[in-house]
């Protein structure tokens, strides 16, 4: 479980990255962060491993003051997977990338070895085993970055906006990962702007503007705020702008409408065809 | 001719083992504005390149076929030359920027091509009216938001005055407002000022309304190519991991029960217009 309690930061004492946010967020939760531009979402994870800490206020980690754990403890517990995958690897080879973080945590050369295998293999990354992570393609240096986090299967997994130069069949890989390791307990948070990935897989979501929280809820209830939709520069998907314009014709389609299989099923219902 | 040409162009980077590009042949006409979408790694980056001469020049490898944009071919032109004919524009603006205001960033282009002082004076006011920048004159490029600074980084491309505007997935460091408000800008550009746009995306939700065409590629080859309405609803668009938008999604679906709508729809309010349009029938 995390509780952040009214945090503050400042990268230069000038600008206020965070001020004032508090949150809770339960063991097995899948939450979105969403929010404008410099909102302070990635500054708001990098509290949660200990990268940043911050000037005012209090994070808690399975209920230990964050502040007396180390980041090497903390990251045990929670695995932060940047956006720029360039900003966190660095060695020549995927598997020497993956095998350092593990022997860092303690495993065994021969622990290492098999653990970074089964990983490459969950993430269909396998032949890339050998290949340097400089020679991939952006997205596929992504799933590498990823790779690195989750070989240490950390109980938490914060991830800034992992959906970025991913192509459809990718991002559904990714969804299907992420659901997989939320039923083994894992809790997963998503720092994203990319709201169909928000509406098809995240029940929970905190929007953001200017260091502070804007809304926290489900995301259908977040999502269909106009007001906070406007305040966090988010824009609704083209299924939620459908049947709000469907819903001023046809008042029984709702307007919070969000899936695909809804907003069909609907259209049938008008057409009156069985759906 | 046309703007850009590709002849049965192919290319592999030195030391890869496959093709990046294979066998690519189109041709792109001055006014058109054309998405080239598909699955990561299928050449988007690569076709970006070889229209700017990135590729031959700067990456080196195998080549086959030719390129030609504004009538040169890009075996023979230098990439400074192709520069005034294409501006690029990336995903990430601050890679972009290099100068410390407004002004500066948009006059250094074109005094790097010796463009005449006056000349580029009256350019840069040209720019911060169009692009609408005139509030963000004083500010530092650093102290922008992401969004300022891709307008920046496109004012800048546009200040050298290129025939076609190259963008490589311009907005998926933009929160969707910021993102929203740099697509309407590029369609501005097409529409009013009829400057000829090439746009990697993956998410046609955003531009395919505004696209006169798709170029689907996969594994370095053309796939499909033509109007948005025509190559989206394919089943191959599905097959290969193409982002297709929503409302199209829709459409399909409707049709396997056999509601036909009179168009493919590329937004939501087109979607809830057609349905609305059966209904009244």
């Amino acid at each position: 479980m995390i509780l952040v309690e009214d945090i503050h930061f400042s990268y230069d004492g000038i600008y206020t990255a965070l001020q004032g946010v508090s949150l809770q967020i339960e063991k097995g939760e899948r939450v979105a962060i969403m929010g404008t531009n410099g909102a302070g979402k990635t500054t708001l994870i990098k509290h949660m491993n200990g990268l940043l800490r911050p000037q005012h206020g209090r994070v808690i980690v399975d209920g230990t003051d964050a502040k007396s754990l180390s980041i090497a403890e903390l990251s045990r517990t929670v695995g932060l997977v940047w956006q720029n995958p360039d900003h966190q690897l660095f060695l020549d080879s995927v598997r020497k990338e993956i095998e350092f973080g593990l022997k860092n945590l303690g495993f065994s050369p021969e622990e290492a070895n098999e653990q970074c295998t089964q990983t490459l293999k969950n993430l269909g990354l396998e032949g890339l085993a050998e290949r340097s992570p400089f020679a991939l393609s952006g997205g596929e240096r992504k799933r590498v970055a990823l790779a690195t986090v989750l070989a240490t299967e950390p109980r938490v997994l914060a991830l800034d906006e992992p959906t970025i130069g991913q192509d459809a069949h990718q991002k559904e890989r990714l969804a299907s990962m992420l659901l997989d390791l939320n039923e083994r307990e894992r809790t997963v948070i998503v720092v994203t702007h990319d709201v169909e990935f928000v509406i098809e897989n995240f029940p929970r979501t905190i929007a953001m503007a200017d260091g502070r929280i804007v809304a926290d809820g489900s995301t259908s209830s977040v999502l269909s705020n106009e007001d906070v939709l406007e305040r966090c520069s988010l824009t609704p998907p083209q299924l939620t702008v459908a049947a709000r314009a469907l819903h001023k014709v046809f008042p029984q389609v709702p307007e919070r409408l969000a899936l695909l299989s809804e907003l069909e099923n609907a259209v049938s219902e008008i057409l009156g065809v069985v759906p | 001719m046309a703007l850009v040409e590709f002849a049965d162009f192919s290319f592999k980077y030195l030391g890869a083992d496959s093709l990046a590009l294979r066998k690519v042949s189109a041709s792109i006409n001055e006014g058109e504005y054309v998405v080239i979408t598909g699955p990561s790694g299928c050449g988007k980056t690569t076709l970006c390149r070889a229209i700017n001469g990135l590729v031959p020049h700067f990456h080196r490898g195998y080549i086959a076929g030719n390129v030609y944009v504004d009538g040169q071919n890009t075996r023979d032109a230098t990439v400074a030359l192709l520069a005034s004919s294409v501006g690029l524009v990336f995903q990430n603006p601050a890679n972009q920027l290099v100068t410390l205001n407004v002004e500066k960033e948009l006059a250094f282009g074109p005094e790097n091509l010796g463009v005449e002082p006056q000349e580029i004076r009256k350019r840069v006011e040209e720019i911060i009216d169009l692009l609408n920048l005139e509030h963000l004159r004083e500010k530092h490029p650093h102290e922008m938001s992401g969004g300022e600074q891709q307008r920046l980084a496109m004012a800048a491309t546009l200040a050298l005055k290129p025939k076609v505007l190259v963008a490589d997935e311009p907005t998926s460091n933009l929160d969707p407002k910021s993102a929203e408000l740099i697509l309407d800008i590029i369609s501005e550009l097409n529409k009013r000022n009829g400057m000829t746009v090439i746009l990697v995306e993956h998410r046609l939700d955003l531009v395919a309304k505004d696209a006169s065409r798709i170029i689907l590629l996969d594994k370095g080859q053309i796939v499909a190519d033509g109007a948005p309405r025509d190559i989206l609803p394919q089943d191959i668009s599905m097959e290969i991991g193409v982002g297709i938008p929503k409302a199209t999604q829709v459409y399909k679906r409707l049709q396997t029960k056999g509601i036909e709508l009179s168009r493919v729809p590329l937004t939501g309010e087109e979607l809830a217009m057609l349905v609305g349009e059966v209904t009244s029938s």
